[in-house]
């Protein structure tokens, strides 16, 4: 990687962060709220393309671990009323543990298994929250007494704060020393163990880490709409919607899922006028990208270059 | 001391016995050649030592402590390396960036390489020939730096023992002799070199001592020489005394030619696989293309059935091949064979012989099913038996029956013979010759063993790192390559 791509790069996230800053004075509440959902999924998309871009495994529930988050920090909230910044950690640790009891068997699995297993583990998700209907609402959700904020433009803030925090330590962890170990990890096991690389615990650190951030954005979510439903947190639908913005920004780049994921919730809204068609067009519009330009919208431009 | 010490290793697959009762020493500063034709085990040797596989039973000591069932990261960081045939580097950071990631501590905490690492990475660089393709990305070097980098990899943290697998693989002869004067350099360093290649030729001036493996088991242990003049490994890679009987000799010339290979090459990535290669056959004619694994049998094989793309053209009767696709030249009477079988092994002996003949009317493929189990008896008796519980042999059978049933024009045979025991070696070259005898059925034959090939054949090629060395008939082959061959 060069000193100027980085110097770009730099630039292009300061640029970034300053315009997004200076929106609230601007933007109508309405269209705040919209960026605020899409930051949250940007992180989602995010932690996601940590383990399918690097540690090369894909994970076909993102929902669980943000689910696991996120009603854990409504769970405790409407039992105790701790602080919400407590309900987060929470739902944080609990979407870890869950995360980790998940990928330790998981991982031992070879070829599409772990996807597959991801993939039960929402449904199981999903229909706890069903059969325990009493204490999670069920299919109708539940609400939660707290909030983060009234106010639209601090939520925007809460939001945009975390996903810049989220986008500089995923992507500095990617770049690391570390991230290369997980790189060559998820490239060729075998080759990576050969050279002296416990390969399963680096994936696993990696789902972890995954894991983290899944939870931390699903409790804030959470916090920020002030309800939790199975159908806007952990619906399968949910999960697809992430992995496509992560393709469609560009695996294994960190940043591009980000904005693929922003771009999707966007996109989604502000074709809202067309009606039903609205998620028709987007997936059409995915679609093609995935089609022809495999690497993502923004998979060469945030990529150094490769052929030198 | 010996660096590593190998006994009684035994590797089982299912009901295959992959390594059976292998064991071997390996000293500082020395180098040990495993050789054995393909599907020998001396790879899963190989794999079993670097604990990417487990024994079954048998012990690997380095520096007399027991490695089975340690994980292969432990191995390696035990002190051993190993150089991948093929490998997958990172193709999105440098070739510098590749060599570090061998040097970086196995913690999630480093976050940073420690001081000290990049001068080594450099420095390790330098000392294969690399260190002018630094801040170039994999994908845009030529293979022979690839395998250094491969190889800077490996020795990167400074192992006791270094194992390189087909260390010549793909290379041209200038970049072997390279790579030889690297392998030695190691032995100079006190590294203990385990070279695993399919081919004596290659490693005999550079092993110190050869280890030879046949199905599975060890045939013969010594230096170079001794190995060579061996009688098992004479009979393992030239099936024994050279016997050769044409069939129609002269008459075949005269017929009309069926499939016409012109100057055709073929890339894998960088690694050229067939130079140049011209061949003919001609209708009726039993042709017997012979070499070592590696040659480019397989590649010319594939080229011709539409499988890889190549450079050149390849005619078959009156009109190119080029541009159709493998299921429309299958259709048109080339018919392959392939090496691994390819057999549908859930499917019943029957039901794969019924696939074959799919487009046959009814009438014609039952008439085509009677003629085979005629010429394979035992596929008769086996009719309900599920493909994947047949033997090797029978296996191999029913792969030559099922493109029989295609009515084939043209039959590929690609190493029919391989990983089979010399008893059914026996039974096959029998339904061969009975094929050759009884239909006028044109034949394209790939062959290592050279004693399988040579009896059925009319005229032979001889494939060598890709190109064609030598074309004639038989009895002349045995004559004049006879001694070479090795």
């Amino acid at each position: 990687m060069t000193r100027a791509f980085n110097r770009r790069l730099l630039f292009a996230g300061i640029v970034f962060v300053l315009v997004a800053t200076v929106l609230p004075l601007w933007l109508s509440a309405y269209v705040l709220g919209v960026l605020t959902t899409a930051y949250y999924f940007g992180v989602f998309s995010m932690s996601w393309d940590l383990l399918f871009g690097f540690a090369g495994e894909v994970n076909f529930g993102p929902t669980f671990l943000i689910g696991l988050g996120a009603y854990t920090a409504a769970l405790l909230d409407n039992a105790y009323h701790p602080p919400v910044v407590i309900c987060i950690a929470a739902g944080a640790l609990a979407a870890l543990v869950g995360g980790v009891l998940l990928a330790l068997p998981a991982l031992r699995l070879r070829g599409p298994y772990f996807g597959l297993v991801t993939l039960v583990a929402v449904l199981l998700l999903q229909n706890a929250i069903v059969i325990f209907a009493r204490f999670t609402g069920g299919e109708i959700g539940m609400t939660v007494p707290d909030v983060l904020s009234v106010d639209p433009k601090l939520n925007y803030c809460y939001a945009l704060a975390f996903f810049v925090v989220s986008a500089i330590l995923l992507y500095g962890l990617s770049r690391s020393a570390v991230g290369l170990i997980l790189q060559a990890s998820g490239q060729d096991a075998v080759e990576a163990q050969a050279l002296g690389f416990n390969v399963t615990k680096h994936k696993l650190a990696a789902f972890s880490v995954s894991a983290l951030f899944s939870g931390v954005a699903g409790a804030m979510l959470v916090f920020y709409m002030g309800a939790a439903s199975v159908g806007t947190i952990i619906d399968i639908g949910i999960g697809v919607q992430i992995i496509i913005g992560a393709v469609l920004g560009g695996r294994r780049t960190i940043l591009g899922p980000a904005i693929g994921a922003i771009f999707l919730v966007v996109g989604t809204e502000l074709l809202r006028p067309l009606g039903q068609l609205n998620t028709f067009v987007i997936a059409g519009i995915a679609l093609a990208v995935i089609l022809f330009f495999p690497d993502g919208l923004l998979g060469h431009v945030l990529r150094p270059r490769e052929n030198t | 001391m010996n660096a590593l010490e190998a006994r009684g290793l035994v590797k089982r697959y299912g009901g295959l016995v992959a390594v059976n009762d292998i064991g071997f020493d390996l000293h500082d500063g020395e180098i040990l050649g495993l050789i054995g034709p393909n599907g020998s085990g001396k790879s899963t040797v190989m794999k079993l030592v670097m604990g990417i596989e487990r024994p079954d039973a048998g012990s690997v000591k380095l520096d007399g402590v027991e490695t089975v069932g340690w994980p292969s990261y432990r191995i390696a960081r035990a002190g051993v390396g190993i150089v991948f045939q093929h490998s997958r580097p990172l193709h999105r950071q440098t070739v510098l960036e590749n060599i570090k990631l061998a040097l970086l501590p196995d913690s999630l905490l480093r976050l940073t390489a420690t001081a000290g690492v990049d001068d080594r990475a450099r420095e390790i660089a330098d000392s294969v020939g690399l260190g002018d393709v630094l801040h170039r990305h994999p994908a845009t070097l030529p293979f022979a730096d690839l395998r250094r980098m491969e190889m800077a990899k490996a020795i990167a943290r400074d192992p006791k023992v270094v194992l390189i697998d087909e260390p010549f693989a793909g290379l041209t002869g200038g970049e072997v002799e390279t790579f030889s004067e690297l392998i030695r350099a190691l032995r100079a360093q006190g590294h203990a070199v385990l070279l695993v290649d399919h081919n004596v030729k290659s490693v005999a001036a550079l092993a110190d001592r050869v280890l030879a493996m046949y199905l599975g088991q060890q045939v013969s242990e010594g230096t170079v020489d001794e190995v060579m003049r061996n009688e098992t490994v004479r009979r393992v890679y030239l099936g024994g005394t050279l016997e050769a009987s044409q069939r129609n000799g002269a008459a075949a010339e005269t017929r009309p030619s069926l499939l016409r290979v012109e100057d055709v090459s073929v890339f894998y990535g960088k690694a050229q696989a067939l130079e140049h290669v011209d061949l003919h056959v001609n209708e009726g004619e039993f042709v017997s293309v012979v070499g070592l694994n590696g040659a480019g049998k397989t590649t010319l094989f594939n080229a011709i059935s539409g499988l890889v793309p190549y450079a050149g053209t390849v005619a078959f009767g009156d009109h190119a091949l080029a541009g159709r696709t493998p299921a429309a030249i299958a259709r048109d009477g080339i018919v392959q064979c392939p090496e691994s079988r390819q057999l549908f092994g859930d499917m019943t002996v029957r039901e794969n012989l019924d696939l074959g003949g799919q487009h046959l009317p009814a009438e014609a493929r039952a008439e085509q099913l009677a003629w085979l189990f005629e010429l394979f008896p035992i596929l008769e008796s086996r009719q309900g038996q599920v493909a994947r519980t047949l033997s090797g042999g029978e296996q191999q059978m029913l792969a030559i029956a099922r493109a029989l049933m295609m009515r084939p024009k043209l039959l590929i045979l690609d190493e029919p013979t391989l990983g089979l025991a010399p008893v059914i070696l026996e039974q096959l070259s029998n339904a061969l010759e009975r094929l050759r005898a009884s239909t006028p059925i044109t034949v394209l034959l790939g062959e290592q063993n050279v004693t399988f090939a040579l009896p059925h054949a009319d005229r032979v090629y001889l494939l060598e790192h890709a190109r064609v060395v030598w074309e004639g008939e038989p009895a002349k082959f045995a004559a004049v390559m006879g001694e070479g061959y090795l």
